[in-house]
Order: C-alpha cells, then sequence, then structure tokens
C-alpha cells in the first residue's frame, strides 16, 4: 500500500525529498547534539563509566548474567505452565456446555482486564500470607504467578482464534468418521492450529520478557532490570547501565519477533484453504486479537477485541 | 467491611491512573500519527527513522524506559518539564514515557489500518492530482481511523494497565495505593478485589464502547 501513496518522482520531487531528508537529519542532529552536550555537562559519556562494559567480562558475569538467566528462568516458567492453562481455557471458551463456557470466559476476561503488576503485587502478598514460601524466593513465584493468569488468558484467546480459523471441512470430515467431540479436538483441531498459532506464541514471549522487568522495579525480583541497581552501585554509572540493560532487552525481544515475523511468512507460504472457516464471521474478529499478538504489540490484548482485518 | 478504605485516597488513585491513561493517550495518538505517517512517506531517512524507532521502543521493557526518564532525564539531566515539585516532575515524567513507549504500538495500529484501505482508493486521489499528504489526510488515514478502532482500542486499554508501570517511579496512581494498602492492612483479599473492580470498571466498558463504536464507523466494502 504504501509504495501507491505517492507518485513515482520526477526532478522536482527529488530535490524537495532531498531537502526534507536534510531538515530531518539537521534535527535528528541537533536532538543528538543536545544530548551529547548536556550528557557531557554532567560527566556521563566519561570512559571510566563505560569500561565496565567493554574492556572486561566482569560486569557480565557478575551483574547481568545472573540477572539474565532469573527472568530467562522466570519467563520459561511461566510459558510451561500458561501453555496448557491457556489451552484449556480457550477449548473450554468454545465448549458446548454453558456451565463450562461462562465460568471459562468470565475467568480469561477477568485476567485480560487486570494489569499484570496488580496481579504480582497480590501474589507477592498471597505467598507471604498463606504459604510458608522463604522470603528470597516470594519475588520469583509472585512474578510467574501474576506472569501466568495474565499470559493464560491472551492465550487461551490465541488458541481459541487458531481452532476458529481452521477450515470447517476438518471436523466434519472428522465427525464423519465417528470420532467423538473430545476427540475431534484432540486429534484433528488442536494439533493443526498448534502451527497456525506458533507466531503468536512466540510474540507473546516477548510480552514475558518485558513484564518481569516489572518484579525487578516494583517487587524485588533480582531480574536482569533489578541488575541495574547493584551493578550501577559499584561502578557509579546508572545511565551507561541502564543504556547496556535496554540494548540487551532489544536484542532479546528484537530476535524473538523477528523469529515470529519469519515463522508467520514461513506459515503463511505453506498454507493451503480447503474451504469456508468453522467460525465464520466470528473469526474476522477474533483473529484480530490473534494479528495483534502476531505482531507483537506488547500486552495490547485486552477486553472487547472487535478489529480484525477486513477483506 | 470495607472500612479500612476510610484512610486511603482510593478516587485519588484511579484518578491519577485515568489522568495518565487519558493525557498519554492523546499524546501517543498524535505522536503516532506522525510516526505511521513517516512509515509510509516518501523521504527514506524518514522511512528509516520511524521503522527505527518503532523496533527499538517496543522491544524495551516500559519499566526500563519510565526509571531512564526518572533517572536520566530528570536527576542527570535536571529536566523538570516546568513542574517544580518531586510529585508533579515525577508524573509528567511518567506521562511522557507513556508516550514514547505507547505511540510505537499506535504507529504499528494505524500502519496496519492503511493497508486495510484498498489500493485504488489512493490510485484515485493521485489520479486527480492530490500529492503524498493530501492523499494521506484527505484520502488514506480517514478510512485508515475507521478500520483502525478496534486495534486502537487495544492499545487503549493496554495504556489504561501500563499506568501502573509509573508506580515504579513513585506516581501515586492505583498500583502503588494497592501496595501501601497490602503493606498496612490486613485484608488482602478485599484490597485486591477492589484495585481489579476498579481496573475492570475502567478497561470493560471502554472495550465495549470502542467495540460498539468501531463497528458503527467501520467502512462496508
Amino acid at each position: 500500500m504504501s509504495s501507491v501513496l505517492y507518485d513515482a518522482q520526477g526532478p522536482r520531487a527529488k530535490r524537495r525529498n532531498v531537502l526534507y531528508t536534510a531538515l530531518f537529519l539537521v534535527a535528528l542532529a541537533a536532538l543528538g547534539w543536545w544530548v551529547y552536550t548536556s550528557l557531557d555537562d554532567k560527566g556521563q559519556l566519561a570512559w571510566p563509566l563505560w569500561k565496565p562494559f567493554f574492556s572486561s567480562t566482569e560486569a557480565y558475569s557478575t551483574y547481568i548474567w545472573p540477572g539474565l538467566q532469573n527472568t530467562l528462568e522466570a519467563g520459561a516458567l511461566a510459558m510451561v505452565i500458561a501453555l496448557p492453562l491457556g489451552a484449556a481455557l480457550g477449548i473450554a471458551r468454545m465448549s458446548d456446555h454453558a456451565w463450562v463456557r461462562v465460568p471459562g470466559t468470565i475467568v480469561v476476561e477477568f485476567f485480560r482486564a487486570i494489569p499484570v503488576l496488580v496481579l504480582m503485587i497480590f501474589g507477592l502478598a498471597l505467598f507471604a500470607k498463606y504459604t510458608d514460601v522463604a522470603a528470597d524466593d516470594r519475588p520469583f513465584y509472585a512474578v510467574v504467578t501474576g506472569l501466568v493468569l495474565y499470559n493464560a488468558s491472551v492465550l487461551a484467546e490465541i488458541v481459541r482464534a487458531g481452532i476458529l480459523a481452521l477450515p470447517k471441512g476438518q471436523s466434519e470430515a472428522a465427525q464423519a468418521i465417528g470420532l467423538r467431540k473430545g476427540q475431534v479436538m484432540r486429534l484433528i483441531l488442536l494439533p493443526q492450529s498448534i502451527t497456525a498459532m506458533l507466531p503468536a506464541i512466540v510474540s507473546q514471549l516477548v510480552v514475558i520478557v518485558k513484564d518481569t522487568a516489572l518484579g525487578g522495579a516494583v517487587l524485588t525480583f533480582p531480574e536482569l532490570l533489578a541488575s541495574a541497581h547493584p551493578m550501577s552501585g559499584y561502578y557509579g554509572n546508572i545511565l551507561a547501565s541502564l543504556t547496556v540493560l535496554a540494548l540487551i532487552y532489544v536484542i532479546i525481544n528484537f530476535s524473538l519477533t523477528s523469529f515470529a515475523s519469519w515463522l508467520e511468512a514461513r506459515l503463511r507460504r505453506r498454507r493451503k484453504s480447503t474451504g469456508p472457516v468453522l467460525g465464520g464471521q466470528d473469526v474476522v474478529n477474533i483473529a484480530g486479537t490473534a494479528a495483534t499478538a502476531a505482531d507483537p504489540t506488547g500486552s495490547t490484548a485486552g477486553i472487547g477485541d472487535f478489529g480484525g482485518t477486513r477483506k | 467491611m470495607f472500612d479500612f478504605l476510610e484512610g486511603y485516597d482510593v478516587w485519588g488513585a484511579f484518578w491519577t491512573t485515568v489522568q495518565l491513561t487519558l493525557l498519554a493517550a492523546v499524546g501517543s495518538l498524535l505522536w503516532g500519527t506522525v510516526l505511521a505517517a513517516m512509515r509510509v512517506g516518501p523521504v527514506p531517512l524518514m522511512r528509516g527513522f520511524g521503522t527505527a524507532y518503532v523496533n527499538i521502543v517496543r522491544n524495551i521493557p516500559l519499566t526500563v524506559i519510565i526509571l531512564f526518564s526518572s533517572l536520566g532525564l530528570n536527576q542527570t539531566l535536571g529536566i523538570s518539564l516546568g513542574a517544580d515539585d518531586f510529585k508533579t516532575i515525577n508524573f509528567r515524567l511518567a506521562v511522557l514515557s507513556l508516550i514514547v513507549y505507547t505511540s510505537a504500538f499506535v504507529c504499528e495500529a494505524i500502519r496496519a489500518g492503511i493497508n486495510t484501505v484498498p489500493v485504488g482508493q489512493a490510485e484515485a486521489a493521485r489520479a486527480i492530482g492530490l500529492n503524498f499528504t493530501q492523499v494521506l489526510m484527505l484520502v488514506v488515514l480517514p478510512q485508515a481511523f475507521r478500520a483502525t478502532v478496534g486495534p486502537l482500542t487495544n492499545v487503549l486499554i493496554a495504556l489504561t494497565k501500563n499506568t501502573t508501570v509509573a508506580s515504579a517511579i513513585g506516581v501515586g496512581e492505583a498500583a502503588l495505593l494497592m501496595k501501601e494498602m497490602i503493606e498496612n492492612e490486613a485484608q488482602l483479599l478485599l484490597i485486591s478485589a477492589v484495585i481489579a473492580f476498579g481496573f475492570c470498571c475502567l478497561t470493560v466498558p471502554t472495550g465495549l464502547i470502542f467495540g460498539w463504536v468501531g463497528k458503527k464507523v467501520a467502512v462496508k466494502r
């Protein structure tokens, strides 16, 4: 679409574009210069502040790597628990029985409406009051609890969209050869939809990695971001530390994002249509959720996803 | 049962949440639209800037951005955004960070909306001699916005929930109040229920209302 928004450029348009480029470059350079001089004035660009990250691996092995390990551990554990839970909730929402469908819907919509930080704070207090989890372990448990509750409900919607997007003929054929409802879901629908959901699931990992940072900032969970405290305390370089940490987050998440879009492009190329889909009109609406998740818009999935692409 | 709420300004905290949400929503809608326009425009440098901005910002946790603005902008560079007391400074820094973060997602939503506009619309607009700005402002964006209501609602709901991150720099919104109440009071479940109910009251109607609006304004094709 974007290339049809403007004509092929003639000599005048080309000159104008050069002018715009120059003006924009000047603006960017001015901004950069302002940042540079103000940082320099405060002595933030002094080499000793940045040296720990370039000259030796000490900063990485002592502070960053343990934090990163905690981040990845909490994220992986949350994903492993949230995936089956989300699948169960998503399938429950499609049940024929109202007594399964209604509670499933309420649980999913409730946890998507609550900020993940609120869930984490709740988890922390819950473990402190009602369990004998050691005080040191509580933040980890709290972060994982919050991530699981939130992401299970997001994954439930992804699973639901994935299953509703399958061709109708798949379940009809399965029923025709005499499979029961559970068998249709377990043997025919779920395995097929899992491949379709993979990109959305991978990009949900980005959300999880970003959300662990909340645990570090608010709950004293010693993850990647929290390593900024002891590290900048030791080297006296809070801005440099934060910059390096931000860069690490970008590298991890950008690779996940790129992997997800590569996966999606690959699956799209392979996809063959075998007829109209299960959910008919509905799938357009819910697919919006999956599309939003596949195009990792952070924790954007929320209540009332009426969006979606129109054909 | 709810008498423990007496000593706390629950309304005030949620009002701060609402203020953060609304200010950041307006700011990020404007900046996100500008970014989207850059990304579909004819100037390669602006396209590159827009792409880089989106890819970097949406992969950094909002918590890092907010800490950056507090420790970097305020404490190191001494920028106070025109405020003089600690509370107002942090509030404004939180709004700024939310705008920086959310606009990346707004940009992506609008760009997706632009892609739903049929190619023929832009071609027709070009055929009658409109230039890029006119094509975008008069023909494409109005249609794109109608298709973007749904995705933008998701961004708005996420923004509402993301305002809780402002508690990391001490902005007195709902999550900070919740933490404070849990430390001082015994009723964990009641406190959590009140806060959760408050967020449900903010996010559920938003989803329903804008869902209805989105259907209403959708371009029928």
